[in-house]
């Protein structure tokens, strides 16, 4: 029910315009990753999924930002089934990359930014090395980027009403890491596939 | 709710004309779907049964506002805008200073625009826009601290107020003009508008992609030809002249007031193709199917509506 009625204010306000220019929108489990300028980008990602594959897919959020208060809460725990990570104090034993780990072994997709924090607009920023350690250690998955079009002008970071814009969410194809790319090069390329599915 | 006009017999008949002339056209769309072999036409008749696909939604929409009432008709044209003005703001590159003043504009002004139109205030209908939104959007820019191309920012969010929101409420304002003999058949009159200026867009789409020969603006529009506009004008107008029956005007009147609408409606259709080259896109959005966005459908109608309205308003009442 809450999930319906924000599924349908999400698209009324964003417009819902998906792209899918490099993949299918069939159910498989897949990493998808983003660019982040809106804290709406997660659920304008998580709505324009289809159903089925919506019901198995779990976006990863800032513990600190979706904890403080009950309705966040909420929305992250029941709503979302946001895996919610620390972004502070991070060490071996509350690592976020285990939660993200244990929830793609049962079987759930994610979707992840792994700019980190939320941009400007424009060009996506500097992407953090989280992604390339999942992808190294869970190579089977599918790993699609994304490139959520015209959110932060939305709803910018430090507002709180959004103007109602059409916003466009492109789908790319699936990428992997190649043999004997470092860190460094996988992740420029992991960037420049989510930025090259910007339209004039 | 006030209930300004119900569905007369005259209405009926204008709904059963356009039914018929769509039960023609997907006819003949699926004709020439049949017999067409070369991989260009294919395309070409590919993107006309997805034009008329389309139409059947949006006079089935529009029909159904009609029967409502004015409520209904208003409410249509006031998401119309709603939907033509995001599709042009999407497009024009405003910056972060604008969110708030955006947020007015989408959620008090346009809002507060339609309901004007539905108690019939007119003096204020006419100035709120023109006047109090002319100078709100400005202030409440400069509020916002942010003076990097200023002017260029606020200029584009008037300018798309005016022609999105200001414009095209025109359209449903005909609903209360008081015309001597022609009391509660303002929905005719509407109707009127809105088939001259569909029509003449669809004739000079039509002359145009079968004569069309000879460019009248390649640089702003590609696709206008001076064939496609004498045909599709003079088609348009004759159309108009022959519904007089359904307006208060006489034969020779609706003739001169659909050639008024015609041409603006073309002068529309020009001029928002300016934007769209400009900004390097083919269309304005892409949520009606075959046609583009809500602003490629209506720029002809942004306008006609207002001049159609003072004319009749002048002339008639």
């Amino acid at each position: 029910m809450t999930a319906a009625v924000i599924i349908w204010l999400t698209k009324f306000i964003t417009g819902a315009s998906v792209r899918w220019a490099g993949c299918d929108p069939v159910q498989r489990q897949r990493v998808y990753f983003a660019n982040h300028t809106s804290h709406l980008d997660g659920v304008v990602l998580w709505s324009a999924l289809p159903p089925s594959v919506r019901k198995v897919v779990r976006p990863v959020a800032a513990a600190d930002y979706w904890m403080a208060g009950p309705i966040r809460k909420y929305l992250a725990m029941r709503v979302f089934n946001a895996i919610l990570i620390t972004r502070e104090h991070v060490s071996a034993k509350n690592n976020p990359l285990t939660q993200i780990l244990n929830a793609l072994d049962a079987k759930s997709s994610i979707i992840i930014f792994p700019e980190g924090h939320r941009n400007d607009g424009g060009e996506p920023g500097e992407f953090k090395s989280g992604l390339y350690h999942i992808m190294k250690k869970r190579p089977d998955i599918e790993f699609i980027p994304v490139y959520i079009d015209n959110m932060n002008r939305i709803l910018p970071r430090g507002e709180f009403l959004p103007v109602p814009l059409l916003t466009c969410i492109s789908f790319g194809a699936p990428i992997n890491v190649a043999k004997n790319e470092s860190k460094e090069e996988f992740l420029l390329r992991a960037r420049k596939s989510v930025n090259d599915l910007r339209q004039a | 709710m006030n209930q300004q006009f119900n569905i007369s017999n005259t209405t009926l008949w204008l709904l059963g004309g356009i039914i018929a002339i769509l039960v023609i056209s997907s006819i003949t769309g699926f004709i020439l779907s049949r017999v067409s072999t070369s991989e260009g036409s294919r395309k070409t008749i590919d993107n006309l049964n997805s034009r008329i696909r389309s139409w059947w939604v949006m006079v089935a929409v529009f029909s159904a506002a009609m029967i409502i009432g004015k409520g209904g008709s208003v409410l249509l044209f006031a998401f119309t805008s709603f939907w033509a003005f995001r599709e042009f703001i999407t497009l024009t590159p405003t910056h972060r200073g604008d969110h708030r003043t955006l947020f007015w504009v989408f959620f008090v002004i346009t809002p507060i625009q339609y309901y004007l139109v539905y108690i019939n205030w007119y003096g204020l209908f006419c100035i709120m826009i023109p006047v109090y939104a002319f100078l709100f959007v400005p202030i409440r820019n400069a509020l916002a601290g942010d003076c990097e191309r200023f002017l260029e920012r606020t200029a584009k969010i008037q300018w798309g107020l005016m022609i999105c929101v200001y414009c095209v409420s025109h359209a449903p304002m005909v609903l209360t003009l008081n015309i001597p003999g022609f009391k509660n058949q303002g929905a005719n009159l509407l109707f009127f508008l809105v088939t001259v200026t569909q029509l003449s867009d669809v004739f000079q789409y039509v002359f145009g992609k079968t004569l069309g020969k000879h460019k009248i603006a390649p640089n702003v529009s590609p696709n206008k030809t001076w064939e496609g506009f004498i045909g599709g004008i003079l088609t348009a107008t004759l159309l108009g002249a022959g519904l007089w029956w359904a307006t208060p005007f006489s034969p020779w009147q609706a003739a001169g007031m659909a050639l008024a609408i015609t041409l603006l409606g073309f002068a529309g259709g020009l001029t928002m193709s300016a934007i769209k080259r400009d900004r390097g896109v083919k269309d304005y959005g892409k949520l009606i199917a075959g046609h583009g966005g809500v602003m490629d459908r209506i720029d002809s109608i942004c306008f006609a509506a207002p001049v159609f309205f003072h004319l009749t308003r002048f002339f008639f009442t």
